[in-house]
């Protein structure tokens, strides 16, 4: 991935190597902040942030930082930008801040930041890494807004429900209720995201499945094409 | 056994086969979930067996839509082996006998699709599916899953007939106050909370006997205990369950309840109430005694059904839900490995620490 090739990494960020659904990462906050679409989509979006900047600096700092003390340097730099966007969302988005709390805090120790630091930002320049931080921030965000907004559905049977009081005003458009229906209050208890998280992984592995199948069906007519 | 199955062609070693199946297995349980079946219908109507109905229906169309997506070639044996009729069968058991139609279909998927497939399939399901779903249900949807009417025997006049039926089962509204009804364990809870003692509140009520003939508000299919009792017994006669797992929960359940009853009958139940409400009898003879889901040892069995009986006395006594069978299982099938791991059988020829046994020939050589 050195050459540069912004496109295989955006694409990597978001589906082929997406951080929850194929690298299972970051599945502690996963589960407990996707009760609603809105919750999701803050949370990932509060990560992207972290992600981005962290990846920047790490990439810039990579040839001075010895790779003996990399880790505690890497781990202070995020714990100072997690501190960062936990004050700046407890003063710009309170209500948000409110309701996933502790786990703004706990993307310190997000495996997904670390690990991305370790296996990009470290061996690539600063714009691929940034590139890089942004796509698995989005794949990241777009698998917790999903979950998240299947879990909601099924649950109180809305969508995006307080998007307007959590993240702006701005963002009304996106609610959604469904009328008369009372919801699986399962859905929004643990193994209900367990459950739907499993039903997401494993649609993941077929859909894939199914691609390669047909990429090596069409492969067999046009060899040279690969 | 005829002559021409000892005369034929050995394939491998002389193993003769015992005519057992799946099938039949599953076919011997149905057989007796019949009586209490046909007893529910009678006492709840026609709206228990549209649920009973559409509950299995469901089981076997997700059953069949699993096989499929999964890719399975034989799907027509897998599928009427009758072990997804039979959790469809003991899932609408469980139910409320008026809930309404998607509470069937929703059980259903819970049940077969999360409780069994996911795990691999019959055999391969570490929690017993009715169970599961009857959990999910009951955690989802606590409303419709706690409401129960009076018995409305079909001979009687106010008993809905076939297209009122229909009408309840399908449109799921809010049913007649005269109709609604409490459970024993739900009432004496309920009053318990209000801080009336069960001396006062139970007092002229629920008798014993009208448990044993079922004629009281409850799940659809076991209220009848007495019929519960009796199939659990014809399973044990044909020797689908051994006596080990039925013995345990009922021990387990009445022992503590015995105490219990005796230091302070004001605030516990007594034996009878305890063993012959809810889903005592059911999950003792039913539910508990499930092969994939329980251990493999008599004596593990034991310890099963034990915790079991504990638990569902514990849960009832203390814990925030009337009725607490459905959990114990479900605790109690989580622990069946661990059990499996400390309680194994004899290897032959070697004492239980797996130390070869002295053979008595040898010390005389």
């Amino acid at each position: 991935m050195s050459d540069n090739n912004y496109g295989s990494i955006m694409k990597d960020g978001l589906w082929e190597n997406n951080v929850v659904f194929s690298q299972m990462l970051a599945l502690c906050p996963t589960m407990a902040v996707t009760t609603s679409g809105t919750n999701g989509l803050g949370m990932g979006l509060a990560t992207t942030a972290v992600l981005v900047v962290s990846n920047v600096l790490v990439s810039l700092i990579r040839h001075t930082v010895s790779s003996q003390v990399r880790i505690p340097v890497f781990v202070v730099l995020i714990a100072t930008l997690v501190t960062v966007v936990d004050m700046a969302m407890n003063a710009w988005l309170h209500d948000l801040y409110k309701v996933l709390g502790l786990f703004i805090a706990l993307i310190v120790v997000n495996c997904a930041i670390l690990g991305r630091a370790e296996a990009f930002a470290v061996k690539n320049g600063v714009v691929a890494s940034a590139v890089d931080g942004l796509a698995m921030g989005l794949g990241f965000t777009g698998a917790l807004t999903f979950i998240g907004l299947i879990r909601e559905f099924l649950g109180s049977g809305t969508l995006f429900a307080q998007a307007s009081n959590l993240l702006g005003p701005s963002f009304a458009f996106l609610e959604m209720k469904l009328p008369g229906y009372g919801g699986a209050l399962l859905m929004i208890l643990p193994p209900g995201g367990f459950a739907i998280l499993g039903f997401l992984l494993a649609g993941k592995r077929v859909m894939e499945q199914r691609l390669a199948d047909k990429a090596a069906a069409a492969g067999e007519g046009a060899p040279a094409a690969a | 056994m005829n002559t021409a199955a000892l005369t034929a062609q050995p394939v491998a070693s002389p193993h003769a086969h015992g005519g057992n199946s799946v099938t039949r297995t599953m076919l011997r349980v149905q057989l007796a979930l019949v009586p209490a079946t046909l007893y529910g219908f009678w006492l709840f109507g026609w709206p228990s067996f549209f649920l009973w109905l559409l509950t299995i229906l469901s089981c076997l169309g997700f059953e069949a839509m699993s096989l499929k997506m999964m890719g399975v070639t034989r799907i027509k044996a897998t599928l009427f082996d009758g072990s997804a009729l039979l959790t469809g069968w003991l899932l609408a058991m469980t139910l409320p006998p008026w809930a309404p139609w998607w509470v069937a279909v929703v059980g259903g998927f819970i049940a077969i699709v999360i409780g069994k497939q996911v795990f691999g399939g019959v055999g391969q399901n570490v929690f017993n599916p009715a169970m599961v779903a009857r959990v999910a249900l009951l955690v989802s949807f606590p409303v419709p899953l706690t409401q129960w009417v009076h018995p409305l025997p079909l001979t009687t006049l106010a008993a809905p007939d076939f297209i009122d039926g229909l009408r309840i089962f399908l449109t799921s509204l809010p049913q007649p106050d005269a109709m609604a009804s409490a459970s024993l364990l739900g009432f004496s809870k309920t009053e318990l909370s209000r801080g009336i003692d069960l001396l006062h509140s139970l007092a002229g009520e629920h008798a014993p006997v009208l448990s044993w003939i079922g004629a009281r508000s409850g799940s659809f299919g076991e209220s009848a205990s007495l019929l519960i009792l009796g199939g659990g017994l014809y399973l044990l006669a044909t020797g689908v369950i051994t006596w080990h797992t039925p013995l345990a929960v009922l021990a387990g359940l009445a022992l503590p309840a015995a105490i219990g009853h005796a230091v302070d009958p004001a605030h516990y139940l007594s034996v009878s109430a305890h063993l012959l409400s809810g889903a005592a009898m059911l999950g003792a003879f039913f539910i508990a005694t499930d092969y994939v889901t329980s251990p493999n040892t008599a004596a593990g069995q034991i310890v099963f059904g034990l915790g079991i009986g504990f638990l569902t006395w514990i849960i009832r006594s203390y814990g925030g839900y009337p009725e607490g069978m459905a959990f114990a299982v479900l605790l109690m099938n989580a622990l069946t490995p661990v059990i499996d791991r400390f309680v194994k059988p004899r290897i032959l020829g070697r004492d239980r620490r797996g130390k070869a046994l002295d053979i008595p020939e040898s010390k005389g050589a």
